[in-house]
């Protein structure tokens, strides 16, 4: 439904501003070229993405997680004092963090569920600290590679798409470690 | 340095895959086949998204909405041209990567703008849409300071990936 009114209200955008600009032939010919875009884009990007999934189906299978996890456990600990006495807990909470990092979606997502799942059983209905510092580091975007974006700058033309990686990786670090402070901070007064 | 990162990646992945007595190859073409998969399920949104985008280029609609955000935007150092492409990213992912894509093609993959939008993308997520998964499936009412907490970190990002691409690119 959020969709449905985002779409429509570009729309509405295009055609105000048109108006008022008198362009409309620009607009009319944006439309099948927009299109046309669309297709040219998902084609452009098709090589790169097959091939990341084909690799990250590899750290999936080959328990790339496994080894990344052991490196994280005393942050993830101190992050979620719960996974110090749920053991369960601890593996789905750090699968889900290391998927994230090495970008497996498909693979991030049911682990968190099922770690939100598990803090949520002891707090009926309201969030716990820990689970609103769960999600906050599920909506920072801790990334090696973001191999959608690279795929897209490959498609336009760009000869070394992986040199922003050092960018990408301060800003992520920068946005998880205020988004978690800003947590602390507002776990503080917010009482339940 | 960053030459090396991907292609050395390709190799360790394939070899420790063999070194566990895994079938490399044929894992790495099962994982290929769920990205076709992807992309298969991406192309109906794009094309209706990209259309969206190209009208608001084309209108000049684009323009007056980060003529509008400059100054808020100047304030904090991001770049007015991705004023849009910063206010929907929490909102939508595929959204966010048709608008990606239209900066990048629009003002250079390699110029200030261009990059940004790619660290931007490269390092935020779609903040809304994780938020109600999430707590959703865990059946949690009260989300208390989920949101702002989120957001702040999402305002950082944007912050700081126009700070670094200035800084470092």
């Amino acid at each position: 439904m959020v969709m449905s009114w985002i779409f429509t209200g570009l729309l509405a955008l295009s055609l105000f501003a048109s108006l008022v600009l008198g362009n409309g032939s620009a607009l009319a010919a944006a439309v099948p070229q927009g299109a046309r875009d669309g297709v040219n884009l998902v084609l452009s990007i098709a090589g790169s993405i097959c091939l990341w999934s084909g690799v990250g189906k590899l750290m999936e299978v080959v328990g790339f997680t496994g080894f990344l996890s052991k490196l994280l456990s005393p942050l993830l600990h101190r992050l979620f004092p719960s996974t110090r006495q749920d053991k369960d807990l601890g593996q789905s909470l750090s699968a889900n963090v290391c998927a994230n990092f090495l970008g497996l979606g498909n693979a991030a997502t049911p682990m968190g569920i099922q770690a939100a799942q598990r803090l949520a059983k002891r707090s009926e209905g309201i969030a716990s600290d820990e689970l609103c510092r769960l999600i906050v580091l599920n909506t920072a975007s801790i990334q090696l590679l973001p191999a959608n974006v690279a795929a897209v700058r490959v498609s336009l033309g760009c000869q070394t798409p992986f040199d922003i990686l050092p960018a990408v990786w301060i800003t992520s670090l920068c946005s998880a470690s205020l988004g978690l402070c800003a947590a602390w901070l507002l776990g503080k007064v917010w009482r339940r | 340095m960053t030459d090396y990162i991907v292609p050395v990646l390709l190799f360790a992945a394939c070899a420790v895959a063999l070194r566990k007595k895994e079938n490399a190859y044929d894992l790495m073409l099962l994982g290929a086949k769920d990205g076709l998969k992807l992309l298969v399920s991406l192309i109906p949104t794009l094309i209706l998204l990209l259309t969206a985008v190209t009208m608001l280029r084309a209108s000049g609609a684009m323009e007056m909405l980060s003529r509008f955000f400059a100054p808020a935007f100047s304030v904090l150092g991001i770049p007015p041209e991705t004023a849009i492409l910063v206010l929907v990213r929490p909102i939508s992912g595929s959204a966010a990567l048709a608008l990606g894509a239209d900066l990048m093609a629009q003002y250079g993959v390699d110029s200030l703008v261009g990059q940004t939008a790619a660290v931007m993308l490269g390092s935020t997520e779609t903040t809304f849409y994780t938020i109600s998964v999430y707590f959703g499936a865990a059946g949690i009412k009260k989300t208390r300071y989920t949101l702002p907490a989120a957001l702040i970190a999402d305002i950082t990002g944007f912050v700081v990936a126009s700070l670094t691409v200035r800084l470092f690119l």
